[in-house]
């Protein structure tokens, strides 16, 4: 907890790193000035795009005392605003999931290989970044925790499977390999309370260390202050399940 | 969540985007997250040129009811257009 007589500092910058089939990409690295050791964090981006909302959520993870890395998994669609690049990305039915999770690999193995780095490192994602947080998290080994804020499409029928997606992510549970944080808002038509239950359902099953909070009054992207989907109660109350859960799960 | 809901149409014309008036070779329709309108899904409409990059966009965000509006009063124009024998004119534009 910060005292008022402590000293503060974090340096947020663009950088580059390797992303799937070693691709070069850019990436926004937010982290506290010090030599650490610090638990680093991957964010992952929503499907609006590498936008503002997350540049703040980058920083705000430094500020909690992360080393945090949000890839810019559009990063081959070309440049632009972040909205005009995420309008592309939108027409296209999103990026495939397997350069997702290579993205994703590559920001996890960056803050891995980095001297102020604890060795924990966990992933964070909301609404298409939160499905592709439960997926990495199944697919790809080497995450200590991961969040899910209201990820849809964990469940998805046979009609919903394309080229891109071509699984269900609920269908790698068994493969889970770190414990995950959920928050989801109940009036949330994607995911919908059904398919939460039916996600923890198979936690269940499976035996994975996992912790879901249904929040009432509260729909899709509840976290977002500039939509109106924002809830102030719910999501003072859910950053602070967020840091609890990352404070259990990345301290050393 | 994202629906990926998304069609494309090859259109020709032109648009008006922030840095003047480009061709336009498509529009990309899709029922998703819009960035500005106070909905969690909007009928999107994006007419760009994919060559020029993704700033080449003109963009449009509506609602269900006011988006099928558009579509129904686009298809009476067209028709009144066409009884009346004006069509022909497209030709020459895209020659």
């Amino acid at each position: 907890m910060y005292q008022t007589d402590m000293y503060e500092g974090m340096v947020a910058e663009t950088i580059t790193m390797h992303g799937a089939n070693g691709d070069v990409i850019n990436a926004y690295f937010a982290r506290p000035l010090g030599a650490g050791p610090f638990p680093g964090m991957v964010l992952i981006h929503h499907l609006p795009g590498w936008d503002e909302w997350y540049r703040e959520a980058t920083r705000k993870f430094a500020h909690h005392g992360y080393l945090a890395l949000s890839p810019n998994l559009y990063f081959r669609e070309g440049h632009g605003t972040p909205e005009d690049v995420a309008a592309q990305v939108r027409a296209a039915g999103g990026v495939a999931d397997a350069q997702a999770m290579g993205d994703v690999e590559g920001a996890m193995r960056h803050l891995r290989s980095l001297p102020t780095c604890n060795g924990k490192v966990g992933v964070f994602g909301t609404c298409s970044g939160g499905r592709q947080t439960v997926l990495v998290a199944s697919r790809v080994p080497g995450f200590d925790a991961a969040v899910d804020c209201w990820g849809g499409r964990v469940v998805m029928s046979q009609e919903d499977l394309t080229e891109k997606q071509p699984v269900a992510p609920i269908d790698y549970t068994n493969d889970l390999t770190c414990p995950l944080l959920g928050l989801f808002g109940e009036e949330d038509q994607a995911p919908t309370l059904a398919q939460v239950d039916e996600h923890e359902a198979a936690l269940k099953a499976h035996g994975k260390t996992y912790e879901f909070h249904r929040y009432a009054d509260a729909g899709h992207g509840f976290f977002y202050y500039d939509r109106p989907a924002y809830r102030q109660e719910q999501a003072v109350d859910g950053w602070q399940k967020v840091f609890t859960f990352l404070a259990t799960h990345l301290s050393t | 969540m994202c629906t990926m809901i998304s069609h494309q149409a090859k259109i020709f014309g032109s648009g008006k985007g922030t840095a003047g008036w480009f061709e336009l070779n498509a529009a990309n329709v899709t029922y998703d997250h819009p960035f500005h309108i106070r909905l969690e899904h909007a009928l999107n409409i994006d007419f760009v040129n994919e060559a020029a990059g993704p700033g080449a966009r003109v963009a449009v965000e509506l609602t269900p009811e006011s988006a099928r509006e558009l579509a129904h009063k686009i298809l009476a124009t067209l028709d009144q257009a066409e009884g009346d024998g004006w069509l022909h004119e497209h030709h020459e534009a895209q020659e």
